[in-house]
Order: structure tokens, then C-alpha cells, then sequence
């Protein structure tokens, strides 16, 4: 066989040079298409729709303290109005009540654990008036339990980890975040 | 007066491309990574309220959102407030009962989170929340922005 092809050819190769350009403009779109979010809010778990069978389990009307928030946006706490900024204060007075070194006062709660926070709306309620009010009561027991850990563990409250032991102790059995969202009235609206 | 002689670096002055395309792809494939491509059509309109107690939620596959807002029907006009469940508007509240056991049975811990426009009424929301706990999905969040 004759050996006839023997002229050098170029070596194959792909054009790289335009790799970059590619990988630019792959960027830029996905630069502009992109959206970080974070999601952000008020975490709150729902009670279970009450069994029709089983009584609810009595409360001590002094353990239960009242905040309506009416149509006009207007906060009441246990029948008397008060300002949204004065919220978290009376919620801390109102849970610490009977705590050791606290004075016991008559109307608020026998104590932390069995402080009940119960919310209750109008159908006419603005909704960010309401997200301010639930705002301040879970700041009320993020404070609380914040100043908790650091007495106990000499740690902010929230570089615990939720699975430690320590998250647990403080979360459930010194200050348990105990907020009823009221049954709505039906009709009346 | 003596000639200084005028000192040159040796170095080269350019600034080394090579490793340029690399670095590209790193945060091309960061970005791609991040990207969320499709973002639900929103049909109703949200201007989130704010808070300063909030939380994050960190996993992101247990979140379904619903929407509650007032509709939007033109580029300025709204109108009745609505709420929305994924693509499409839920006209009929009870709906929302069935949609969200479908969706609870997919992701047993399920967390939903409802994005209302801060000048809602909370009836409606109240509504929301009740077929929520009719659905058994319990675990919910109010989304709002971080105070400032």
C-alpha cells in the first residue's frame, strides 16, 4: 500500500478561547434571574380542632390573660385598652407573676408554667396591628428566655441548639410558650 | 550630577488571565446552584408587614405558601381580596381544606406559610387558619419582613 497521506496535518483541536465568553454570559443570566430569599416570619403552631367529645381542661381565669385586638386595631389586655408598646412589658409581668423573687399579685398568673396567653380577634381586625401585638408577645418570652439562659448558661438564648438539652429545658418546662388563638365567633361579622 | 539609572521591574506587568475561566465557572455553578427558577405567578398583591421576633425557616422543601391579598386585575387596579394557592386563586374557602390534607399527606411535616398583605382583614385570615386546623396541617408562619 502506498503510503500517499503522509502531509502533516494540523493537530485537532477545539477552539477554547471562547470558553470564557460562553461562561460570562451563562453568568450574567443566571446573575439576574437569581433571587435569594430568605423566609422569614412569625412561626406558630395551631391548636387541633377540639374533640366535641372531650370538655376543655378548666383554666383558672387568673392564669388566662385576655388580648383583643378589636376592628379599630385597638389592643385590650384583660378588658383594659393599652398601647401596643406596653404589650411586651405587661405579657413579661403577667408570665413572671409568682416566680421566686417576684411578688405574688392577685389577677396576673400562679406562674410561668401555667400562664396562658389567649388571642382573640375581630373579623374587621387590620392584620399588621395583629402581627405587632404577636410580635411583642413572642418577643415578651424570647426576652424572658433569653435572660434565662444566660443566668443559667451564661448563653444567649438562641446559641443553644433546638435539640440541646439545655433549648428543652428552658423551652418547655421554665418558660412554655403557651398562646391560645381563641375559638372565632361565628356570624357576627 | 550624577545619572540615575532609571530602574525597571523585570516582572511582566500583566495580570494572569488563565485561571479567569475557572473562577468564572465557580460562580456560574453557585449561581446556578441558588437559583430558584420558577417563582409562583403571584395574582394577588402582597406588601409584607414587619416584625422584629421572626424566624427563619430553614428547610425550604417543607414550605408551601399561601397567598392573601387583594386581587390584582390591572397594572394599578386591585381589587377583592383573594387567597391564592399555588398558581391559582382558591374562590372557594372550604377548598383549601382538601388542598392542604393533598399536600400534608405528600410532606407530613408540613409548614405553611402565609404571605398576607398587611392590610388585610383578619376574618379572612381567620377563615385560612381554621380550614389549616380542619386540614391538620398546624405548623404555620406568618411571613413578614425583619424590622429596621
Amino acid at each position: 500500500m502506498a503510503l500517499l497521506n503522509k502531509k502533516k496535518r494540523p493537530d485537532p483541536e477545539i477552539p477554547g478561547s471562547s470558553l470564557a465568553d460562553i461562561a460570562f454570559l451563562l453568568l450574567i443570566f443566571f446573575l439576574v434571574t437569581t433571587t435569594i430569599n430568605v423566609d422569614t416570619g412569625i412561626g406558630l403552631t395551631l391548636p387541633p380542632i377540639p374533640d366535641e367529645n372531650i370538655d376543655p381542661p378548666p383554666i383558672k381565669e387568673r392564669n388566662l390573660l385576655n388580648i383583643l385586638v378589636n376592628a379599630q386595631g385597638l389592643v385590650l389586655l384583660d378588658e383594659t385598652p393599652s398601647s401596643i408598646t406596653e404589650v411586651k412589658q405587661k405579657v413579661k409581668d403577667f408570665i413572671t407573676n409568682c416566680e421566686p423573687g417576684n411578688p405574688c399579685v392577685e389577677d396576673l398568673s400562679e406562674g410561668p408554667t401555667d400562664a396562658i396567653i389567649s388571642i382573640k380577634t375581630d373579623r374587621q381586625t387590620p392584620y399588621n396591628i395583629y402581627v405587632n401585638m404577636l410580635d411583642e408577645v413572642i418577643g415578651a418570652y424570647n426576652e424572658l428566655r433569653d435572660e434565662k439562659a444566660r443566668a443559667l448558661y451564661g448563653v444567649p438564648f438562641k446559641a443553644l441548639e433546638e435539640t440541646s438539652q439545655e433549648y428543652q429545658a428552658i423551652a418547655k418546662d421554665v418558660y412554655p410558650k403557651k398562646i391560645s388563638i381563641a375559638e372565632p365567633d361565628e356570624g357576627n361579622s | 550630577m550624577a545619572h540615575f539609572k532609571k530602574k525597571s521591574a523585570n516582572t511582566k506587568q500583566d495580570v494572569p488571565t488563565s485561571a479567569m475561566p475557572d473562577v468564572v465557572f465557580m460562580l456560574l455553578i453557585f449561581f446556578m446552584v441558588t437559583t430558584v427558577l420558577r417563582e409562583v405567578e403571584l395574582k394577588v398583591q402582597i406588601d409584607y408587614t414587619q416584625a422584629e421576633n421572626i424566624e427563619k425557616i430553614e428547610q425550604k422543601r417543607l414550605v408551601s405558601y399561601i397567598y392573601i391579598g387583594p386581587e390584582r386585575l390591572g397594572p394599578t387596579e386591585v381589587g377583592e381580596s383573594k387567597v391564592q394557592i399555588d398558581d391559582a386563586i382558591v374562590d372557594d374557602i372550604n377548598a383549601i381544606r382538601t388542598i392542604m390534607y393533598d399536600k400534608l399527606m405528600e410532606q407530613p411535616r408540613l409548614i405553611v406559610s402565609l404571605r398576607v398583605d398587611r392590610d388585610s382583614e383578619f376574618g379572612l385570615i381567620t377563615d385560612v387558619t381554621q380550614e389549616l386546623r380542619h386540614a391538620g396541617t398546624l405548623r404555620i408562619n406568618y411571613s413578614t419582613k425583619r424590622e429596621i
